[in-house]
């Protein structure tokens, strides 16, 4: 059969049929976070809208559940799977934004680093080897900190995003860099390169009219895994209490919140919200796993 | 030699037997560590309840938090601002040391250093002055009526062994003074410290030469601290703990249930109460009057929170509500004065439209996440219930460490504070530090900025009067003053809630303190 | 190839520097250690003096200064906290945190070879599948939420093994060891197993790829075609040559367990350098938290220019470039 002709999507991209599950599963928990607004039985960043009175109702499913609440409520009557779906627009949006900021910085610096060579390359290339040898997590604690101890605010619904996303990319973008940086080294030592350079295009023009798309295929890889890490970083940092506060709950929050009842036997503020960050993660993690595999064999990220 | 070997074997042997047929081991945790063994170089008080099992003060309380006697034996008065102390004979420390005048006039001189951080635990105090080898002179700044009270926190230690390892002065990170004393303890108290890790366990076993006789049965104390409540309550139900304190208080159904396990509780004397900005402009809205000024605004506020709900709900019962700014044990503590303006939704709009705010005003809250009892929920509750009635607010939580110095600056509009009147247990701590201006020495923990003529008055009268009852009307009549004029919004009264194992006898202190020295295990 | 060794050296000490400028700026402007340690009743004025006794009202070159000074004649100050010499507390705190760091590394290794071969040998096999797919779960669960599932699986549910802290230990000189006593050991296991989690899928994955590699060499087809049996093929020749790697990694991982063991041991009450680190932010104890930075990036700086300077020496091509 002709590929090609083939009207099957899932034949016409190879992706085994778990690639496909986990995508689908990937753009439901995305889809309802997105959507939260509409979807949502309540807004549980509204404090207007929750009663404490309604506090640890269990699950509608189990014998004491109440109907308005499908995943019952958390320590402060907040309807758990409208927190959840807010939660997980958080911890996406956080996530997202690291990835495109790291991304970012990534192919800019990259792109330079690349292109001029010598010492700029040296240099950019140098932050980086300092940058790759503390763990995401460090460097984190770190900023977020920082931060803090410089503005009281950072803490607040407003800030504390913001923070986060600049806490994970000062990490992240050096993968970017050091790929695109190779690719472009290798697209520069290309007679067409050259022959433009002949012509007499500035580099500005060179970098983004040809280098750029012959480079984003590995950068795309890259995001998708690093979205994941992103993701769970946010959360780690929520747990360790430097990260969303419970005002404005991201997954994570809601994790370090349900932690503290989870030999009390209120169990579902713990549990749903870890499963679905889980969820979230692996079904990230395996599309992100299939994409390298697919797109760049050679590609070899590090955690 | 075969003989006296055997003999030898078999008295190490019954030694052994009777020793493990006595032992008596407590394994205990709580969430904060013993931060030095240095009594001078700390001011927490979980340090403090922890290091009276070594160490003993000349007066102390007793099991009712009664003052008593301990290493003095009898007081008084010799002029208004000299106490006479006679102290006990016979005591040894740990080292085997006599106890004498010498020891309490170096412990003294010790903590009078500029350098010993606890130095303001004794304020008032002078001098410390030897008269015999078992009598002692305290001398005051003017006569100090609450002078027993800070005393009961002064531990004595030894002063040959200070000398013998440079531990004269008091360790203190700014002098850069460390001695032996931050990681050894030699006191006189019913337990001597066998090891000492922070963060891991300090374990302590019995002084048998204790001066006082024991009310306790143990031989040995294992704390190990954990700072996670599940964590906690986990180590408890599995058998590796005897006693948790505090045990969490949504745990608290789930281990009364369980077999072998109860739980104990009591209400504490740490009250919780809000701090509202008494500048003339408020953060979440500059430019504009503060509304605060206003006391309708405050009484609408305090109406507007809906304490029931959150002691059921938040406290899980096991908080009490107050409307006064002491517990009832606390001199000072007055039933009329303790009236709980009543959650009422419209009353609070009511007032709210009555000085001239029908439409609500912004606010902004801010509260520490680790230090009281359930802080961050009871706050998110009161954002709720305040933005229900119209007052929009935004809360920010966060750990004490930031905390704290945010509130010490003033920067919060309405904050949470607790306030447990330690050490002295006295009435006169709130005058003195939450509700009288910050002047001479004053107004420690006031940065709202209230101010009220009559309450100054009354905190520099009460200061130094030293006829008992005319000293608590004074008390009264300014919290009174400071309950009318809404100062602060009381919440709730914190309970001391621990768990042990079925066994396990401890008595409870509404001031939080361990005493282990009244325990008993089977 | 002394002049290679130099630079790498003077670079290291250059990052050294931005660490030590990093973690200086941090802790001198997170929290307020004043608040921590005056009492709760102080006048302002008492705080204002210990702030300036502190020398918190310093200049910050005059402050950084100071810093460098005493950290470089080995005075890395005083815990506010503790009251006693930060490096003493480091020290006390470094034999649980490597004890736990060496049982990580030796299960994600025992585990991570095995399986690593497993999936290299048979690529499509149902084995290799399953292995793939748990330790792609393994990667998308969070630290915390393991640690957490294992103590109420392990130490709540079933009471078999110890929920915190490392039971008894035994003192060997300064060294504190759980390895010696049934209790240690048994404390070893849960925040053991949670902290290899983290890197077993990285050595997996590494010896897999390396495997299918080398298997993949003329080296290794010359073998098959001379008849040496399968396994000597597999287990001499290919795996010994796909190690090389997978230890460079496991050393340059050392610097990252140790501080990724921040997460575990904030779980598992592990009274390591991660608790101290996470304790002394929430005290605001500046002193220890400068301090543990300065220990974990020295000890990255260390390792990174070990390796960089081992494989200078061992190829002569990088060699030639940085000279």
């Amino acid at each position: 059969m002709n590929t090609l002709a083939s009207p099957n999507l899932i034949m016409r991209i190879g992706a085994p049929i778990s690639v496909m599950l986990a995508a689908l599963l990937a753009l439901v928990i995305v889809g309802c976070a997105l959507l939260a607004g509409w979807l949502a039985p309540y807004d549980p960043t509204d404090l207007s809208t929750f009663e404490l009175i309604n506090a640890e109702i269990p699950p509608a499913f189990t014998a004491d559940g109440d109907s308005r609440f499908l995943l019952g409520t958390d320590n402060q009557g907040r309807d758990l799977l409208s927190a959840m779906m807010y939660g997980a627009r958080v911890s996406i949006a956080i996530g997202g934004g690291a990835v495109l900021l790291a991304a970012s910085i990534g192919v800019f610096l990259g792109l330079i680093a690349g292109y001029f060579g010598g010492r700029i390359d040296a240099l950019i290339m140098r932050i980086g080897d300092v940058i790759l040898s503390f763990p995401t997590i460090l460097l984190a604690l770190l900023v977020s900190g920082i931060a803090r101890a410089l503005f009281p605010q950072a803490g607040t619904a407003e800030w504390a995003p913001l923070i986060l996303i600049c806490a994970i990319a000062i990490h992240e973008w050096v993968q970017y860099a050091r790929t695109v940086r190779a690719a472009t080294m290798v697209e520069t030592a290309k007679d067409y390169v050259k022959a433009v350079k002949v012509i007499g295009l500035p580099g500005r023009r060179i970098m983004l009219r040809h280098i750029l798309p012959n480079v984003m295929g590995p950068v795309l890889v890259i995001a998708t895994i690093n979205l994941a890490a992103a993701v769970l970083t946010e959360a780690t940092l929520s747990f360790l209490g430097v990260g969303m506060p419970p005002t404005y709950p991201s997954l994570g929050t809601l994790i370090r919140i349900g932690n503290e009842f989870v030999f009390s036997g209120i169990w579902w503020i713990a549990l749903f919200p870890a499963l679905t960050l889980v969820l979230l993660v692996l079904a990230v993690n395996v599309v992100g796993d299939w994409l390298r595999d697919r797109f760049n064999p050679k590609l070899r990220v590090k955690r | 030699m075969n003989i006296k070997l055997a003999v030898t074997l078999s008295v190490a042997a019954g030694a052994l037997m009777s020793a493990s047929a006595e032992a008596k081991t407590l394994r205990w945790s709580s969430p904060t560590d013993v931060t030095t063994l240095d009594p001078y170089a700390h001011t927490e008080s979980f340090t403090t309840s922890m290091l009276h099992h070594v160490f003993d003060p000349l007066v102390r309380r007793g099991r009712t938090l009664e003052l008593e006697p301990a290493l003095a034996v009898s007081w008084k008065n010799v002029k208004p601002d000299t106490w006479r102390f006679e102290l006990r004979r016979d005591v040894k420390f740990h080292n085997g040391n006599p106890f004498t005048a010498d020891d309490v006039v170096a412990s003294f001189a010790r903590l009078l250093d500029p350098g010993a951080r606890a130095r303001g635990n004794i304020a008032t105090v002078r001098k410390a002055e030897k008269v015999d080898d078992f009598t002692v002179d305290i001398v005051t700044d003017g006569p100090y009526p609450l002078l027993l009270n800070d005393l009961a926190g002064v531990y004595i230690l030894d002063k040959e062994w200070m000398e013998a390892n440079g531990a004269l002065k008091p360790g203190n990170i700014a002098t850069g003074v460390t001695t032996a004393a931050s990681t050894t303890a030699v006191g006189t108290g019913p337990f001597k410290v066998e090891s000492y890790k922070p963060d891991a366990g300090t374990n302590f076993v019995v002084n048998p030469d204790w001066w006082d006789k024991p009310q306790h049965n143990l031989t040995r104390i294992e704390f190990k601290p954990v700072k996670s409540d599940a964590t906690r309550v986990a180590a408890l139900l599995s058998g590796e703990l005897d006693l948790i304190a505090p045990a969490p208080l949504q745990d608290l159904g789930r281990i009364g249930s369980a077999s072998g396990f109860k739980v104990i509780e009591e209400p504490s004397l740490r009250l919780i109460m809000l701090s509202l900005n008494f500048r003339p402009e408020l953060k979440a809205m500059p430019g504009q009057k503060n509304p605060l000024l206003d006391p309708k605004v405050r009484q609408a506020m305090w109406h507007a929170i809906d304490m029931e709900t959150i002691k059921k709900r938040v406290m899980r019962d096991k908080s009490r509500n107050t409307g006064t700014l002491v517990a009832p044990p606390v001199p000072g503590y007055a039933k009329e004065n303790d009236a709980i303006l009543a959650y009422d939704t419209n009353r609070a709009k009511a007032l709210l439209a009555e000085a001239g705010y029908p439409n609500g005003f912004k606010v902004k809250l801010n509260c520490p996440n680790d230090r009281y009892i359930n802080d961050e929920q009871t706050c998110v509750a009161i954002a709720a219930m305040w933005t229900r009635a119209g007052i929009q607010t935004e809360l920010q939580t966060e750990s004490r460490a930031t905390y704290f110095p945010r509130q010490d600056r003033g920067e919060f509009d309405v904050s949470m504070v607790g306030w447990a009147t330690l050490p002295p247990m006295d009435g006169f701590s709130v005058l003195s530090s939450l509700l009288a201006a910050q002047k001479d020495g004053h107004g420690g923990s006031n940065s709202s900025t209230y101010t009220n003529p009559k309450i100054e008055e009354l905190t520099r009268k009460s200061a130094s009067e030293l006829d008992e009852t005319k000293r608590r009307g004074m008390l009264v009549e300014a919290l009174k003053v400071a309950h009318d004029d809404v100062a602060y919004i009381p919440l709730h009264q914190q309970p001391v809630a621990w768990a042990v194992r079925d066994g396990v006898d401890v008595p409870q202190f509404p001031d939080e303190y361990v005493r282990l020295w009244f325990a008993t295990i089977k | 190839m002394f002049k290679v060794i130099l630079s790498r050296i003077g670079q290291a000490a250059l990052v050294m520097l931005v660490v030590s400028a990093v973690s200086f700026v941090m802790f001198r402007y997170v929290g307020d250690p004043v608040a921590s340690m005056s009492r709760e009743n102080a006048p302002i004025e008492e705080k204002q003096a210990l702030r300036r006794s502190l020398g918190l009202d310093q200049s910050f070159v005059v402050q950084y200064g100071g810093f460098l000074k005493r950290t470089l004649s080995g005075d890395l100050g005083i815990s506010y906290r503790n009251q006693r010499p930060v490096t003493e507390l480091i020290a006390e705190r470094l034999p649980a945190t490597m004890e736990l760091v060496i049982v990580a590394t030796f299960l994600s290794l025992a585990l991570g070879i095995p399986l690593g071969v497993l999936c290299a040998l048979r690529p499509s096999g149902a084995a290799a599948r399953l292995v793939q797919a748990v330790s792609l779960i393994g990667i998308s669960t969070p630290t915390f939420v393991t640690g957490i599932v294992l103590i109420l699986v392990f130490a709540v549910t079933l009471g078999w093994l110890p929920s915190f802290g490392r039971g008894q230990v035994v003192e060997i000189g300064w060294w504190s060891t759980g390895f010696l006593t049934w209790s240690g050991l048994k404390s070893l296991i849960l925040p053991g197993i949670t902290l290899a989690l983290y890197q077993l899928t990285l050595i997996m994955r590494l010896v897999r790829s390396e495997m299918i590699d080398v298997l993949s060499t003329d080296y290794i087809r010359f073998a098959k075609a001379r008849g040496l049996p399968m396994r000597y093929i597999h287990f001499r020749l290919a795996l010994r040559n796909a190690l090389m790697p997978v230890i460079t990694v496991t050393g340059l991982q050392i610097g990252s367990l140790i501080a990724f063991a921040i997460v575990t041991e904030t779980v598992f009450q592990w009274p390591g350098m991660g608790l101290l680190f996470i304790q002394a932010v929430s005290f605001a104890d500046i002193p220890v938290m400068a301090a543990y930075l300065l220990f974990v990036g020295l000890l990255f700086v260390i390792i990174n220019t070990i390796v960089d300077i081992l494989y200078a020496v061992v190829d002569p091509r990088l060699r030639a470039r940085s000279a």
